[in-house]
């Protein structure tokens, strides 16, 4: 009891001095998880909304698949993307492995069947009110695509949030593809797996309450930007 | 004043639509020429919807064949349709008026041009930088009335645009669709309002139970139908 007592003191102590080691940790924390999302968006949201709006054979096949995409392993999907950027792997003349940038592909591949499955299932309600419309306006559905993006822009704030929230959280893939390496490829979460087994409780806790304040201050401002969006069309 | 036509006449040829086997409509064939409009009565689940919907080409007919007389190539660029619930984007009364107006490829100033007409036509120019969806319900089907307005259509296409709507915002509505069909636009709208089709018609199609019973002008029409079905429909008696 008295060891939790004074590691919630050294951790609040931590972040109250803004510790370097916990700065630089917590920084390339945000740079790649949310790197990964702008780009798994890029790919993710255009995807879901071509989905929801295109009839063609196979579609429910391909729904089916993506839903049971956004239930990826994380370490799976670190494995595949190690396979591919490993010295012997296809991708390995880049020498990617263990750097921030193979880290950044693992999330994004992680996050983008998330990102389109949730995308879709906001779209295709939209879509249901829009396609008369659109259609006797004479926009195809890819044309459609851009127009719903637009205007589900604010049910999309809360797919991208579902999206940081799997990047930001998430140990397997990083670990595997970035290799926890200490002020280059060490993150928040692989940092308190590591120091929980060392029994550096008091930077564990550290690591843990600023990943918990983060989630939830992007979820406020997630938050906040909807209801006022919603307010105003 | 009226621009020589483009793709009227509108024929339609032993038009038939089923939908999960079950027929909706039977062998319709009509003309519609340029002139006053034409109102398509008819009791609820007539068909009337459904008709509309394949005369603009949102559906696609079962059996016959839609065809537009006029010489333009692209008739779809000639015609629009409101709904009866006002389908409008998640964005202010403006942009809801230029955003056909881009599709069709205007540039921003005609775009302007056009949306400000459309706008003063309506009476909603002061709410032009409004979320269009904050709109009362009034205030939207006008709206919709305007957006289509601004394309310029040789034929608008009415879904029964003043369905759920009160007697206020419907003389309204109404005001403006005599307005378009004085300005030369030939409109084609459903109704199961008879007040509302002695009001508006120049001519009449009854629609009975998918079949269209009688295609006459709106005086003839209502001084003596030709059918014991629309006779009955005058009445007032029940029919289905």
């Amino acid at each position: 009891m008295n060891d939790l007592h004074s590691a919630v003191a050294q951790a609040i102590s931590l972040v109250a001095a803004a510790d370097p080691t916990l700065a630089q940790i917590v920084l390339l924390s945000l740079r790649v998880s949310l790197t990964a999302v702008l780009l798994a968006a890029l790919v993710g949201l255009p995807l879901g909304a071509l989905l929801a709006v295109a009839r063609f054979p196979g579609r429910g096949a391909v729904v089916a698949m993506l839903n049971a995409l956004m239930g990826l392993p994380p370490v799976v999907a670190g494995l595949l993307i190690y396979l591919l950027l490993s010295r012997a792997g296809p991708l390995g003349a880049l020498g990617l492995l263990f750097t921030p940038t193979a880290m950044i592909i693992a999330q994004a591949v992680l996050v983008a069947p998330i990102l389109a499955a949730l995308t879709r299932q906001v779209m295709e309600g939209l879509w249901e009110e829009y396609a008369e419309q659109l259609r006797s306006f004479g926009a195809s559905p890819a044309r459609a695509v851009p127009t719903l993006l637009w205007d589900g822009r604010f049910a999309l704030l809360t797919v991208l949030l579902a999206g940081f929230g799997r990047a930001s959280a998430e140990v397997g893939a990083v670990m595997i593809v970035g290799g926890n390496i200490e002020g280059f490829t060490r993150v928040m979460t692989t940092a308190i797996a590591l120091e929980t087994s060392k029994g550096d409780l008091p930077l564990a806790l550290a690591l843990g309450l600023v990943l918990m304040t983060i989630v939830l201050a992007v979820n406020a401002l997630a938050q906040g930007l909807r209801d006022r969006g919603l307010r105003l069309a | 004043m009226r621009a020589p036509d483009a793709i009227l006449p509108l024929r339609a040829e032993g038009l038939g639509f089923a939908a999960g086997g079950v027929a909706v409509l039977h062998d319709v064939s009509l003309t519609l020429a340029a002139g006053p409009p034409t109102l398509i009565l008819g009791p609820n689940g007539a068909g009337k919807s459904v008709l509309l919907r394949l005369l603009h080409g949102l559906l696609a007919p079962s059996a016959g064949a839609v065809r537009w007389g006029g010489p333009a190539a692209d008739p779809r660029r000639h015609q629009a349709m409101v709904f009866q619930r006002p389908v409008l984007l998640r964005r202010s009364v403006l942009a809801n008026l230029r955003y056909p107006l881009a599709l069709a490829g205007l540039d921003r100033a005609e775009q302007d041009r056009r949306a400000a007409e459309a706008l003063a036509l309506v009476g909603l120019a002061p709410l032009a930088d409004r979320p269009a969806r904050k709109l009362s319900g009034g205030e939207q089907q006008r709206l919709a009335l305007a957006r289509a307005a601004a394309l310029r259509p040789e034929v608008l296409f009415l879904d029964e645009p003043c369905a759920s709507l009160d007697p206020a915002a419907t003389g309204a509505v109404e005001q403006i669709i005599q307005a378009l069909a004085a300005r030369g636009t030939k409109l084609v709208m459903t109704t199961h309002d008879l007040g509302q089709a002695r009001r508006l018609a120049g001519e009449i199609a009854f629609l009975h139970r998918g079949r269209l019973l009688e295609h006459t002008p709106a005086a003839r029409f209502f001084a003596g139908p030709a059918t014991a079905e629309a006779a009955a429909f005058l009445r007032g008696e029940l029919i289905w």
